[in-house]
């Protein structure tokens, strides 16, 4: 029995020195990605340990010792802070606001598109309307202040309606829609080119059997297209509540001023804050956990809800 | 043709259709083309407001007080930032796609299992700071390009299109006794010119555009790229002063802050809206190979 556990062992041992020869040149070019993955992807994954450490920067994120408390120390702290919960509520709410309003939008332009006959105008309006895409958040931000501050574009028009000017920048009711609205006019046309790929590959024959059965247009879209590109939408809406805690952090670090900041700090803007600018290294880690928890939760509920609904799942 | 399809309410449809694809279009462009006759305009007229179609007492004093600046160092700095780490995403991104497209490939399970796992777990801003730190990378260039030195989704679209090269090809050229590395570089690469470009694309857009890393790695002014000029004359601090000192000379209201605002911000475009129209259909192309893969 042991004799032959050895072995397997040894034959095992023979195969795996001889596919190591064999594919010597895979494993040399593949030396540089690995090294580059162990470093700047799973070292900074065990950094997340970081969260029940107490962090000293002459030992490093390794060699730190674990916090007090059995390493609960500062998970308790964020848990305890009453502004977290502020943030945590800030961020589900843009979140879900965020999705709602614009998930749709790129599908609803996809089927006007789909609608054009002329195909030259289609493409001018697909070139047009995909440019704002490859703007930077910074010339995003930079035009929508420069557009909607006190004297900008928005303000005189309202102004000369005799209306009084409205503070878009600094009102914090005013964050959250100009936050979407934004994101919306970055977005909608570059997220069509899915949808529209999905909708030229839609059978023509089925339009052809329900025009037969007597559908018109709009019939034809409510019952033909919609579930035909149904699947895509489905897959892209998991995807998008697994980002739904990633908010782009980004921009909302720009548009951020003291006055909205009770409505646009979200989680990724307090661990910026607490982590970068104080140095608060283990709690703003910490802070960060929760929000991967919160994400990782989105996305297994609703794989398991469209798994059970309609089949089309992601695992 | 389809028009005649449906009678009164389709043609209806269509004028709405039409009319709106065109409005969306004015959405898209107008805000740029308002910053372009801003930042032409003189700064006085620019403040008594109303600007909104034709630019108005045309001048160029704006730009050349930003020339003054230091905008040709945040440039220089841009652009090395880009080539650099345009040139490091490519040449990594092939090095890790090839040895996974391999179907033969001993390790590929391996391999693929660490790389996926990437694309859902990370470490979060703040572990990825101390570790860029711990390494001594900070205030230097390669805190910009070698901790995204590869995106795995793009990656992955890149390893798609080595998978679509025969394999009979790259086993002839085994017998002719070439080993994978000449296979790639001879080979493997030439045939995936055109995914290729389209990265290329991808990948020196995100670097020209990114303004977080800069902010989270440099603390040298002399480091900083365009992107973070911008957001500083945004935030409103350092360029002001300078600016104002450089256009104090001249017509001291012909160049104010909103132009400089506007001015830097057509700058700051400009390349990606003029190479925009021509590479634009490479663009889709790469997200429809993403795309076919999930």
């Amino acid at each position: 029995m042991a004799q032959t556990a050895a072995a397997k062992k040894q034959s095992l041992k023979r195969r795996f020195v001889r596919a190591f020869q064999r594919d010597k040149w895979l494993y040399l070019i593949m030396l540089l990605p690995f090294v580059y993955y162990v470093l700047f992807c799973y070292y900074p994954m065990y950094g997340v340990t970081l969260a029940f450490k107490q962090y000293k920067p002459k030992l490093g994120i390794i060699g730190s010792p674990w916090a007090s408390n059995n390493g609960m120390k500062y998970v308790l702290q964020v848990v305890r802070d009453p502004y977290f919960w502020t943030v945590f509520r800030n961020t589900i709410i843009l979140n879900i606001e965020n999705l709602i309003i614009t998930f749709p939008a790129p599908i609803i332009l996809a089927l006007m598109l789909n609608e054009v006959a002329h195909a030259r105008y289609k493409r001018i309006v697909q070139t047009v309307t995909y440019l704002p895409h490859f703007l930077s958040t910074v010339v995003v931000v930079g035009m929508m202040n420069s557009m909607f501050n006190s004297s900008g574009i928005v303000n005189q028009i309202i102004a000369s309606m005799g209306m009084d000017k409205i503070n878009f920048l600094n009102d914090a009711q005013y964050f959250r829609p100009m936050y979407i609205g934004s994101n919306i006019w970055q977005s909608v046309g570059w997220d069509t080119i899915i949808f529209l790929s999905a909708l030229s590959g839609l059978d023509m024959q089925l339009y052809e059997a329900a025009k037969i059965d007597g559908a018109g247009r709009w019939k034809q879209t409510l019952h033909v297209t919609i579930p035909g590109i149904l699947p895509t939408i489905i897959i892209m809406l998991i995807l998008a509540m697994g980002r739904i805690m990633n908010v782009s952090y980004q921009k909302i670090l720009l548009m951020m001023t003291g006055t909205n900041q009770s409505v646009s700090d979200v989680i990724s803007t307090y661990v910026y804050r607490r982590g970068i600018t104080k140095a608060d290294f283990s709690y703003a880690t910490a802070v960060n956990l929760f929000q991967s928890l919160v994400s990782l939760l989105f996305v297994s509920v609703t794989n398991w809800i469209s798994r059970r609904t309609s089949e089309t799942s992601l695992w | 043709m389809k028009i005649k399809e449906g009678g009164v309410s389709r043609t209806a449809f269509q004028i709405f259709n039409y009319t709106f694809l065109f409005l969306l279009m004015l959405v898209c462009l107008y805000p740029l083309y308002l910053q372009f006759i801003t930042s032409i305009s003189h700064g006085l007229e620019v403040m008594k407001g109303g600007i909104t179609l034709i630019p108005r007492n045309i001048t160029l004093q704006t730009y050349t007080t930003l020339v003054r600046g230091e905008l040709f160092m945040y440039m220089k700095n841009t652009v090395v930032y880009t080539v650099v780490g345009t040139l490091v995403n490519l040449l990594m991104s092939c090095l890790c796609a090839y040895p996974l497209a391999r179907r033969t490939f001993s390790g590929r399970k391996f391999f693929t299992a660490m790389v996926t796992v990437t694309l859902f777990f990370s470490g979060g801003m703040i572990p990825m700071y101390l570790t860029v730190r711990s390494f001594g990378m900070m205030d230097t260039m390669w805190a910009l390009i070698l901790p995204g030195a590869i995106s795995t989704y793009n990656m992955i679209i890149i390893r798609t299109a080595f998978q679509s090269i025969p394999e009979s090809l790259i086993e002839s050229a085994q017998l002719d006794g070439a080993n994978d590395l000449i296979v790639l570089f001879r080979i493997v690469i030439p045939l995936s010119k055109a995914t290729l470009a389209t990265m290329l694309l991808f990948y020196s857009v995100t670097h020209w555009n990114s303004y977080f890393d800069a902010m989270l790695y440099l603390n040298k002014k002399e480091l900083y790229p365009l992107q973070i000029m911008l957001r500083n004359m945004l935030i409103g601090g350092l360029f002001n002063e300078e600016t104002a000192i450089a256009g104090a000379s001249a017509d001291s209201f012909a160049v104010t802050d909103a132009t400089l605002r506007a001015a830097a911000i057509i700058v700051t475009t400009l390349p990606i809206l003029i190479v925009y129209p021509f590479v634009q259909r490479y663009f889709v192309k790469g997200v429809m190979i993403g795309s076919v893969k999930g």
